[in-house]
C-alpha cells in the first residue's frame, strides 16, 4: 500500500519536473519580443475596453500608441488629458490637450412637445423602428425612444426618462466615448466640448422641415427662422436646410439666442443663474439701436 | 389537374378573404391628387411639368431617372399647383406632384372604348417601347419596372412566363376580382407578353381557394386563339406569390441564392400587371388605374369594397368615401397582413402598386410579449427560404455579419413565416431585416471594390 502511494507521489512529481523543463525551453525559444513600453501605457489606460477610441480595447490601444511615432490621432476619450498625459510621458511625445467632451440629446421632442401621431409595437430598438417608418410622431427627425443609446452605454451615463420619453445623458458618468452617437439612427447624440464648468448652448433639435411643418409636429423644434444667427455677435451660428447650428468653438456662452428662440429649441445647461430673457432682449435692443444710429451718422459723414 | 405548390416552409393563415363577392366599383376623382415619384422600384422619376401648367388625364408628368425607373402619368385633368416633398404612408418624405382636378379630359391616343382587342401587335420592340412608354410597372408588391423584366439579358431565354394568381396574402380579393370581371383582357396581356419573351410556354397559377377564378380564365382561354397559356392549380398556401416559392411550384426548379428567376428560365409577372400591359399595349392607356381592396377584421361586409382608383388619390379620401375608418381599427395597412406595411400616415397617396387598406382589430394585430426563445425550431419549418430564423436573430444580436452572410440571411424574402410561426413571440422578421439590409450593404460594398 505505502509503496504505491510512494510510488505514484515520485513517478508525478518526475512527470511534473520533465514537463515544466519542456515548457521552459519552449518559452525560452519562441519567447515573443513585446515593446515593455505596450505594458506600461496599458497599464495607465481606464481599462474599459470601450472602443471610443476607434481600437478594439485598451490593449490594442496601448499597441498602436507605441507604434505611433506622435499622438496626433491617438486618443482616449475616456481617460481624458490625465491619461494621455501619462501616456505621453511613458512614451516621450508630446501631447496636445484636447477639451473635455460629452454626448448632448439634439432633440427636443418630449410627450409634451411632440403629441405622439400612432402607436408602435414592433420590436422595442431603434433601429428597427426608424428601418421601418417615420416615427410614432409627426417630426420624422428626432428621438424614437426605444433606448438604443442607453444599451450601447458601457459606463450606464445613459437613462431613459418614462416622463419625456428621452434619454437623458449624467455628465458626470459620460466619457465622451461616442458608442451612443453611433447607435442613434437618428444621429441625434453629439459630442460637444463640455464648456467651462460645464456651461453649454446648443440647439437642441434636428429638424429640417419648414418652419410650419416643424412646429406642428413639435412645440420645442427649431423653425429655422434665423433670429439667433441675426442676434449672434460671434458668428457661432449657422443655418442650413431649416435648422440652425452651433459651432461650439465659437460660442462664447453669452445665451443671447437662447433669449431670442421663439421656440425654445436652443438649450443652456448648467449656467448658475436662469435666463434672464427680459434683461438680454433689452441689450439686443440696445445694441441694435445703437448699429442703426452708428449707420445713419457714417451716411451722413458719406453724404456730406 | 393535380395542384401544385412549393416544396419547403410555408404556413396557413385564415383565408379571411370577405370581401371576394365585391364587385369592383370607380371612385370618383378626389378634388386633389397627389402623385408619387417613387412609385416603383428604382430611380425616382424626374417631373417634366411645372406649377402652373395645365395637364390632360394620361399625360406624361415625369420621366425615368435611370435604367431602372419608369414613366408616370397624370391620373386626372387639371393644373399643377406643386412640386415637393410630402410624406407618404411611413411618413417619409417623397417628392410627389399635387395636381388641382378640374376634370378628366384624357390625352389623345388612349382608346377607351371597351372593345376586346385581340389581335396582337407585331413588333417585339413596338411591345416593349408601349410597356415602357405607359410606365407599366409589376403589381405584385416590389413594382419592378415591367419592361426590364420582359427583356432578359442578352444570352438568357426564357422558358416559362408565370403568371401569378395567387394572392396568398389574406384578406386581399383585388386580383381575384380583376380575373372573375377582366378575364380576357388579362390573357391578351399574358399573350402579349408570351409574345415578347418569345412564344414560350405561360402558366397562369391560381390558388385553389379561387374555383371560380379558375373556371373563368379556362373558359376565356377556349373563346380565344391563343396558344400554350394554360392555367395551372395551386394548393393553398402561404407564401405561395413569392416569386422564387410559384416557380418552384409550377416549374419545380430552384433559383439559386442571390440570383434573379431568368437563371431557370423563369419570368414570373403578376395578374393586374397582365392587366395593365393589355392597357398599354392594346389601348395605349397609361398605368394611372389599379384595383385596391377596402377591408378588414373589423368592418362590416357590406362595407367593404373593391375599388378601381386613380393613382394619387389620398387614402383618406378612399376611406371616407368607404364610409369612414372604423372604430375598433387598431391598425390600418397598406397590402397583405403578412408583408403589407402599417400606415402612420393615412393622408398619404395611393400608388401604382396599392393593393388594399386593411382595418385590423385590436385582437388581430397586436403583438404578445416576447418571451425567450425554446428552440422549437417552428421558424425553421416554416422558412419557405429555408433557413433558420433563430440562428439569424442570435447572430444579428451578436452582429456576426460574417456568419449571417454565410448562412444566407441576404436570401430572406421577407415573408414573415417565422414571426407568425414562433411560439414565443419574438419579432424575428423586425430583427433579421435589420442585419439582411447590413449584410447586403456590405455585399454591394465588396461587389463595388471588385469592380475597381
Amino acid at each position: 500500500m505505502t509503496d504505491t502511494i510512494i510510488l505514484t507521489v515520485v513517478i508525478l512529481s518526475a512527470l511534473g519536473l520533465v514537463l515544466a523543463l519542456v515548457l521552459f525551453l519552449v518559452a525560452k525559444k519562441f519567447k515573443v519580443e513585446e515593446d515593455p513600453r505596450i505594458d506600461d501605457v496599458e497599464k495607465a489606460m481606464p481599462g474599459a475596453n470601450c472602443g471610443g477610441c476607434g481600437f478594439a480595447g485598451c490593449r490594442a490601444f496601448a499597441d498602436a500608441a507605441v507604434k505611433a511615432e506622435n499622438l496626433d490621432n491617438i486618443y482616449c476619450p475616456v481617460g481624458g488629458n490625465e491619461v494621455m498625459k501619462k501616456v505621453a510621458g511613458i512614451l516621450g511625445y508630446e501631447l496636445k490637450e484636447k477639451a473635455p467632451m460629452v454626448a448632448v440629446l439634439r432633440c427636443n421632442g418630449s410627450c409634451e412637445n411632440r403629441p405622439k401621431t400612432n402607436t408602435y409595437d414592433g420590436a422595442l430598438s431603434c433601429q428597427v423602428k426608424a428601418a421601418l417608418y417615420s416615427g410614432d410622431t409627426a417630426c420624422t427627425y428626432g428621438c424614437l425612444g426605444c433606448g438604443d443609446c442607453v444599451a450601447a452605454c458601457s459606463f450606464g451615463a445613459l437613462s431613459m426618462d418614462p416622463k419625456t420619453g428621452l434619454p437623458v445623458v449624467d455628465e458626470s458618468k459620460c466619457t465622451a466615448c461616442g458608442a451612443c452617437v453611433k447607435a442613434c439612427p437618428k444621429q441625434l447624440i453629439e459630442l460637444r466640448n463640455k464648456g467651462p464648468r460645464s456651461m453649454r448652448v446648443y440647439v437642441s433639435c434636428r429638424n429640417k422641415d419648414k418652419g410650419p411643418v416643424a412646429k406642428k409636429a413639435c412645440a420645442a423644434a427649431c423653425i429655422g427662422c434665423g433670429l439667433c444667427v441675426k442676434t449672434c455677435t460671434h458668428g457661432a451660428i449657422v443655418l442650413e436646410s431649416n435648422l440652425a447650428y452651433i459651432d461650439f468653438e465659437k460660442c462664447k456662452l453669452c445665451r443671447e439666442c437662447e433669449a431670442v428662440c421663439p421656440t425654445g429649441a436652443i438649450h443652456g445647461v448648467n449656467f448658475p443663474k436662469p435666463l434672464d430673457k427680459e434683461l438680454i432682449k433689452q441689450r439686443i435692443a440696445e445694441r441694435n439701436r445703437k448699429a442703426k444710429e452708428a449707420a445713419a451718422a457714417a451716411k451722413e459723414v458719406n453724404n456730406a | 389537374m393535380r395542384k401544385l405548390t412549393f416544396s419547403i416552409g410555408g404556413i396557413h393563415p385564415a383565408d379571411s378573404k370577405f370581401s371576394r363577392d365585391c364587385a369592383i366599383e370607380t371612385l370618383p376623382l378626389p378634388q386633389t391628387v397627389y402623385v408619387s415619384m417613387a412609385q416603383h422600384l428604382g430611380a425616382p422619376a424626374t417631373p417634366v411639368v411645372a406649377v402652373g401648367d395645365k395637364v390632360k388625364t394620361g399625360q406624361v408628368i415625369a420621366e425615368p431617372a435611370g435604367f431602372i425607373s419608369a414613366f408616370v402619368h397624370s391620373p386626372a385633368s387639371g393644373t399643377v399647383k406643386s412640386i415637393g416633398p410630402r410624406a407618404d404612408i411611413v411618413g417619409r418624405p417623397v417628392n410627389h406632384i399635387e395636381i388641382a382636378v378640374e376634370g378628366d379630359e384624357w390625352a389623345e391616343g388612349i382608346d377607351l372604348s371597351p372593345e376586346l382587342i385581340t389581335a396582337l401587335p407585331e413588333s417585339r420592340e413596338e411591345i416593349l417601347d408601349r410597356v415602357k412608354k405607359c410606365g407599366v410597372v409589376g403589381l405584385g408588391g416590389a413594382t419592378f419596372p415591367t419592361h426590364v423584366k420582359l427583356n432578359p439579358a442578352p444570352g438568357s431565354k426564357a422558358e416559362c412566363l408565370i403568371i401569378n394568381g395567387a394572392e396568398c396574402e389574406p384578406f386581399l380579393t383585388s386580383d381575384y376580382r380583376i380575373m372573375l370581371e377582366r378575364t380576357k383582357e388579362i390573357l391578351v396581356g399574358v399573350a402579349i407578353m408570351q409574345k415578347v419573351l418569345g412564344g414560350c410556354k405561360s402558366v397562369i397559377g391560381i390558388e385553389e381557394n379561387k374555383p371560380e377564378a379558375i373556371e373563368a380564365m379556362n373558359k376565356a382561354l377556349a373563346e380565344l386563339p391563343y396558344v400554350n397559356i394554360h392555367v395551372q392549380p395551386l394548393k393553398k398556401r402561404y407564401p405561395q406569390g413569392g416569386e422564387k416559392q410559384l416557380i418552384d411550384a409550377v416549374m419545380g426548379r430552384q433559383v439559386g441564392s442571390g440570383a434573379l428567376p431568368i437563371s431557370v428560365g423563369a419570368v414570373v409577372q403578376n395578374m393586374a400587371t397582365a392587366l395593365a400591359v393589355y392597357e398599354a399595349v392594346q389601348k395605349n392607356k397609361p398605368l394611372i388605374t389599379n384595383t385596391l381592396t377596402v377591408t378588414g377584421d373589423c368592418l362590416p361586409v357590406e362595407r367593404q369594397h373593391n375599388y378601381l382608383f386613380r393613382i394619387g388619390t389620398p387614402l383618406s379620401f378612399i376611406a371616407q368615401y368607404a364610409g369612414g375608418v372604423p372604430e375598433e381599427a387598431a391598425k390600418i395597412i397598406s397590402g397583405g397582413p403578412m408583408m403589407g406595411k402599417a400606415i402612420s400616415n393615412l393622408d398619404a397617396a395611393c400608388v401604382k402598386g396599392s393593393s388594399s387598406i386593411l382595418y385590423l382589430s385590436r385582437e388581430a394585430t397586436l403583438r404578445k410579449p416576447a418571451s425567450a426563445c425554446i428552440r422549437c425550431g417552428r421558424c425553421a419549418d416554416a422558412c419557405p427560404m429555408g433557413l433558420e430564423p433563430f440562428l439569424l436573430k442570435r447572430l444579428s444580436t451578436a452582429e456576426d455579419f460574417d456568419a449571417l452572410e454565410k448562412n444566407a440571411v441576404q436570401d430572406c424574402i421577407e415573408c414573415g413565416c417565422c414571426l407568425y410561426s414562433c411560439p414565443a413571440n419574438i419579432p424575428l422578421l423586425d430583427i433579421i431585416r435589420q442585419s439582411k439590409a447590413k449584410v447586403m450593404g456590405i455585399m454591394r460594398a465588396r461587389a463595388a471594390a471588385a469592380k475597381k
